[in-house]
């Protein structure tokens, strides 16, 4: 799925695998500069709350489903069972043991769903393929089943809407949008970089090898079946730890409701728009799902104003992300990370020409 | 006893309308290998077309031949728009690029059609009649009687048409089927055609039942353990499956249902779904095709 088509030596990009370049470690300390010591203080309560920390969250559990789907070759249309088990586990450790720092129990919540994440995955060592969609589909429905029928999970609360607790590390509080904002940009960019890691190093290689022919991994002594469950575990903790996010940085209640299908779906979406088997290419996703809506909605307002009428909104956006789900399998496998790469090496190949 | 054998009745009768979903996606899957994901979302545009086109005056007739004249054209499109450059592809591709489909269905369905729910009436009569001593409904009896038939004519024309051979010659092996000169697109076609009239069908049994609304297109995730459980290639095993897994989700929601809370519907077929995935992963009739590692 991801065969590196290298073109003509002088557009010849930097192989995926390879070592970190000068170039890479130059971008990443911008974009981190940027994000820490500019975005805070330039940015509104908008921006952070509606566009910032859903965008982080939405790239955390991109990154999550990439590891399995993108990576590791297995498909699962279940994140959103995932989350809801990272959020409600970090909402009753923080809430049964109150003694515990927050990011322990962030931490401890993303074990939980990994613990599941293993459990889940057994089925992918006798099957494969799109079968798998069957177990990640049971896990989704009776996660949520679990939340919802045991109010134990939501402290016996009745609503079973809980809002959950303030985010605080060691004294200092993270209440605010630019506090929450900084709070999950530290977790995201941690775990990113854990990941990125991860991907480069010999695990990384063993899931690609068992996603692109798990025979031939077989046969040159992968381990198959134990690459997979570490994938689905790997997977489900940075789908948990995107969870509690989600719960306790962006939408401040823990609900059943909010890691229903369509959930998993979208995160599906943010895989394949963004890029399958590349780290950026969660981001960018994400970027998409949080913000084409938002241009869709302002469209709709102003020049299409006669077209789609408010109450369609939802509808059109629907056709549009099916139509890109189709368009992009079709023409860019490798997604908008992989578009965005071509484009650029384009204009610098163009650049250059005397 | 009475009280068992009446859940027992309930829960075959709506494995009927599971089946008639699961047998779209046997269908597709034979003569393509694809897993339709957009085989609900058909149910649901095929019925809102229907029953809109009705309430805009059309007789009943009229507005069945547009509907399959529009499902149709669908199939055609499909096949063109997304299949064909497809070709060759990893089964999972093929999977995602059908939930593409199904959003795109969805969301045209209820852009033209509106999202309210609209009642239909089939002209037959949700009465409950005694049969020995158990109640069952005169228009559950129907929707069977319809399966009934729609399975009888699929399987003639399965095996005693023309077209019927090659569709099974391209299930069977489709670099052979295209070596002899079967047209593959034409197939395509026809079977999408296919699914999306089966579609329509179940679409009309089941909106008569609960109104066509939008929880229509959820049927696809009651359809997936069916499949799994008959087999992904049996038009015999979805029918078995969908029975099996309608009388078995109604016995375990109210015997074993109340024990853990109830609500057990929703999961209970995976499981039991994932149980054959272990056992007898190519389901009741299915050929041996899950690849093992």
């Amino acid at each position: 799925m991801n065969a590196s088509t290298l073109t003509s030596p002088a557009a010849a990009r930097p192989p995926r695998t390879g070592a970190v370049s000068y170039r890479s470690v130059l971008l990443a300390l911008v974009t981190g500069l940027f994000a820490f010591g500019v975005l805070p203080f330039i940015g509104n309560d908008y921006l952070f709350s509606a566009v910032l920390v859903p965008l982080l969250v939405f790239s955390l559990a991109g990154l999550g489903l990439n590891i399995l789907t993108g990576y590791a070759g297995q498909l699962s249309v279940g994140s959103a069972a995932f989350m809801a088990i990272g959020a409600f586990a970090t909402y009753n450790l923080a809430l049964r043991l109150p003694g515990l720092p927050l990011l322990v129990s962030f931490a401890l919540g993303g074990l939980l769903a990994a613990l599941f994440g293993l459990l889940v995955g057994l089925p992918s060592l006798r099957i494969k393929g799109f079968y798998l969609i069957v177990s990640t589909l049971a896990a989704q429905f009776f996660v949520q089943w679990v939340f919802v029928k045991f109010s134990w999970f939501s402290n016996d609360d009745a609503s079973g809407v809980i809002s959950a607790p303030r985010l605080q590390v060691a004294g200092i509080d993270f209440g605010s949008p630019a506090g929450r904002y900084l709070f999950t940009l530290a977790i995201v960019s941690v775990l990113t970089w854990l990941a990125r890691n991860l991907v480069h190093s010999a695990t990384g290689r063993n899931w690609m090898a068992v996603r692109d022919m798990d025979t031939a991994a077989a046969v040159i002594g992968i381990p198959t079946g134990r690459v997979k469950l570490l994938a689905f575990g790997v997977s489900s903790f940075y789908l948990g730890v995107a969870g509690a996010l989600w719960a306790f940085a962006y939408v401040g209640t823990v609900e059943p409701h909010g890691f229903d299908l369509a959930r998993s779906f979208q995160i599906l979406f943010i895989v394949i728009i963004g890029g399958m088997g590349s780290i950026a290419g969660s981001f960018i996703g994400a970027a998409f799902i949080v913000l084409f809506p938002v241009l869709l909605s302002n469209l709709a307002a102003t020049w299409l104003s006669g077209v789609i009428d408010p109450g369609n909104v939802e509808n059109v956006q629907k056709i549009v992300f099916g139509a890109l789900i189709i368009l992009f399998l079709i023409k860019e496998p490798d997604g908008l990370a992989r578009l965005l790469q071509a484009t650029w090496h384009r204009l610098r190949a163009r650049h250059r020409k005397p | 006893m009475q009280f068992f054998l009446e859940v027992l009745v309930g829960g075959l009768l709506a494995g009927v309308m599971y089946s008639m979903v699961a047998i779209g996606f046997v269908l597709i899957y034979k003569a393509s290998g694809i897993f339709n994901f957009a085989q609900g979302s058909m149910v649901l545009f095929a019925a809102l077309t229907f029953v809109s086109l009705v309430e805009k005056g059309l007789n009943f007739w009229l507005a069945l031949a547009a509907t399959l004249l529009v499902m149709v054209l669908l199939a055609v499109a499909v096949g063109r728009l997304v299949l064909r450059p497809l070709v060759n592809r990893p089964p999972m591709v093929l999977f995602m690029a059908t939930l593409g489909l199904s959003f795109m269905l969805e969301g045209a369905a209820q852009w033209l059609w509106g999202a309210q729910v609209h009642a239909l009436s089939l002209g037959i009569e949700d009465r409950p009649f005694d049969v020995g001593g158990v109640f069952i409904s005169e228009f559950d009896l129907f929707a069977a009687t319809t399966a009934a038939l729609l399975v009888t004519a699929l399987s003639l024309a399965f095996n005693r048409t023309r077209t019927g051979l090659r569709l099974r010659a391209v299930a069977d092996d489709p670099l052979a089927a295209l070596a002899v000169g079967v047209h593959i697109e034409g197939l395509w076609a026809v079977v999408w055609s296919a699914a999306g009239a089966v579609a329509l069908v179940a679409g009309l049994l089941w909106g008569a039942r609960t109104g066509v609304q939008f929880s229509l297109s959820l049927i696809v995730l009651k359809a997936l353990p069916v499949l799994i459980i008959g087999g992904f290639s049996s038009i015999p095993g979805a029918i078995v499956g969908g029975l099996l897994v309608g009388a078995s989700e109604k016995l375990a929601e109210v015997y074993a249902g109340p024990l853990v809370g109830g609500g057990i519907e929703n999961w209970f077929p995976y499981v039991l779904a994932l149980l054959f995935l272990f056992y007898r992963p190519f389901g009741l009739f299915g050929e041996r095709t899950v690849q093992r590692i």
